[in-house]
């Protein structure tokens, strides 16, 4: 992908499988909203190949169209519409791209419950909070039962209990209706406790990609032991803390309390993976 | 049900709801009000002066030029509800759904021409108090004014589209005020064409405004009043010839232009265009 002479994607590879949660992470100007929108059929790439649901989205039909949801970082659309009223008229846009195995539209009100919007059902979509109208952008982008959603920063902007539920929402569109999804964050706890799968983005490359245990593997990050015996505290960090503390109740047995194991978070491993790409950047 | 039949009667019943917020909307609500009010005002204060040796009074002549002038200001309308759409990402939602371009548009023609005829209505029937000499006891003028609303609505609504799609933001969609104003002096609305030097009598006849005040002069008044028309008459083939020629134009035009500029919305647009807009505030 280039913008005038400068490439600002370039050797980006990844795939994601029916059902999987995929998170995009990468410092600022990584090319995630980019590597998004291309997937989205919202930008024309200038080379490579992209295949979305078995279609190359710059050439995406309507039914293709129809089966991806799309929740972009803002929205302030439609601000007089009600609530209620715009996911039922968007909704009503899929009635006619239902299969056997799912049924389109969602319902509203059922939907509308979902993200927890009941309350504001009929209020206008412009005095919606910014919590709340992030929500509602949440159902715009699922009213249609995508099999492929995109999140765009999804969570920015929500309170702690928010998060939580929106969270919960992710986890069940993911399992129980095998939407595959495709998310951007800075909330790397969020990309954590979502994302089966990690791909760190950096400069238009890709510097890592796999499951956060995986991302940690490699990077050879430090689990810390912690545990107290005979009053004392003890710490030590190794590579393999499962066998340090099954070697440490071998040697003491019952006298070891308080066992306390902290595995590398995935910041570490983030920080880690994009100090070295730059690092690898400036040697270049 | 098909994907065409959908897109259809979801694009009605948005532009129902469109068309219901705008007439339940404060502010909204007062642009329809304010212009006819504004051109009833006029129209009493012109409404004994008479025009020429026509026997005519020009209150008379002026108000079936200004219900022509009205029609033709969909052009205007559509051109600005595009670009603010585009500005506030309601166009990119749009292409984000299935068939969303084709239910917005639809939506759109639906909420302008009902707005439209709202507008007219607020003029027409209290003009009609005002304003004695009009022919308007016949089921023939009223068809005839209900054709030449849909042919002008034809002729307007596209090329509106089209401007609307050029213009990037609000603030450049006002360029297109001051050509507008003067082609609404130059096109016989106020004062009878057939007044004005004849290379401005031509410059009028380009343009949708001057073909809909005839229209509408030809639909409403009186045959006698024919005389202050140029070459005496109402030209009804050359009317329906000029509004099909800006329809026909205005359709081959509207879904290249709208195309293009719906193929580069996205999220990132979207977003650059309104940091620009929030850098001119500041």
């Amino acid at each position: 992908m280039r913008y005038g002479t400068r490439d600002v994607l370039r050797e980006v590879t990844f795939r994601a499988h029916q059902g999987e949660v995929l998170a995009l992470l990468g410092p600022n100007g990584a090319g995630k909203t980019t590597t998004i929108e291309i997937l989205e059929g919202f930008r024309m790439r200038s080379a490579g190949r992209v295949t979305v649901l078995g279609t190359d989205p710059a050439h995406g039909s309507e039914r293709w169209r129809a089966r991806v949801g799309v929740v972009l970082q803002s929205w302030r659309d439609h601000g007089r519409w009600r609530v209620r009223e715009l996911l039922a008229h968007l909704g009503s846009c899929y009635a006619c791209y239902s299969t056997d195995t799912v049924t389109r539209p969602w319902d509203v009100d059922e939907l509308v419950a979902a993200v927890g919007l009941t309350e504001q059902a009929s209020s206008a979509v412009g005095t919606l909070s910014g919590g709340q109208r992030r929500r509602l952008d949440v159902a715009v982008g699922i009213v249609g039962r995508p099999e492929l959603l995109f999140l765009d920063e999804p969570t920015t902007g929500f309170d702690p209990r928010a998060r939580r539920e929106f969270h919960e929402l992710v986890a069940r569109l993911a399992d129980r209706d095998a939407t595959t999804i495709l998310l951007t964050t800075h909330d790397l706890d969020e990309a954590e406790k979502l994302a089966h799968r990690i791909v760190i983005l950096d400069r238009g490359r890709v510097v890592a990609d796999g499951t956060a245990a995986e991302l940690a593997r490699r990077i050879a990050g430090e689990d810390e032991v912690r545990w107290r015996r005979d009053g004392r505290s003890f710490s030590r960090s190794t590579t393999d803390s499962t066998g340090f503390a099954f070697d440490l109740f071998r040697r003491h047995g019952t006298t070891v309390s308080e066992l306390e194991i902290r595995r590398a978070s995935l910041e570490d491993t983030y920080l880690a993976l994009v100090r070295q790409a730059e690092a690898a950047g400036v040697g270049r | 049900m098909n994907p065409t039949t959908t897109a259809l009667r979801a694009g009605c019943s948005r532009g129902l709801i469109e068309l219901r917020q705008s007439l339940t909307n404060a502010g909204e609500l007062l642009n329809h009000v304010l212009w006819p009010v504004l051109m009833l005002v006029t129209l009493f204060f012109v409404r004994d002066v008479s025009f020429g040796q026509s026997g005519f009074l020009l209150g008379t002549l002026v108000l079936p030029s200004i219900l022509g002038m009205n029609a033709a200001m969909a052009l205007v309308t559509m051109s600005h509800l595009l670009t603010v759409d585009r500005e506030d990402g309601t166009l990119l939602r749009a292409k984000s759904t299935p068939n969303g371009m084709v239910t917005y548009l639809v939506g759109k023609i639906i909420s302008v021409s009902g707005g439209l005829v709202v507008d007219l209505a607020i003029f027409l029937v209290p003009g009609l108090f005002i304003i004695s000499g009009l022919a308007v006891g016949s089921v023939g003028s009223w068809l005839a004014l209900t054709g030449l609303l849909a042919l002008g609505l034809a002729a307007t609504l596209p090329i509106g589209a089209v401007l609307g799609s050029v213009f990037t933001s609000a603030r450049d969609q006002g360029l297109l005020t001051l050509p507008i104003l003067g082609m609404i002096a130059i096109s016989g609305v106020f004062y009878p064409v057939t007044s004005m030097p004849e290379w401005v009598q031509w410059t009028a006849q380009v343009f949708p405004i001057y073909w809909m005040g005839l229209g509408m002069r030809a639909a409403l008044l009186p045959d006698s009043a024919v005389g202050v028309e140029i070459g005496e008459s109402w030209r009804h083939v050359e009317t329906v010839c000029a509004l099909g020629a800006w329809a026909v134009l205005g359709l081959l035009l509207a879904p290249v232009v709208l195309r293009r500029m719906a193929r580069r919305e996205s999220g990132s647009a979207v977003a650059r265009r309104r940091e620009r807009a929030q850098r001119r505030v500041s």
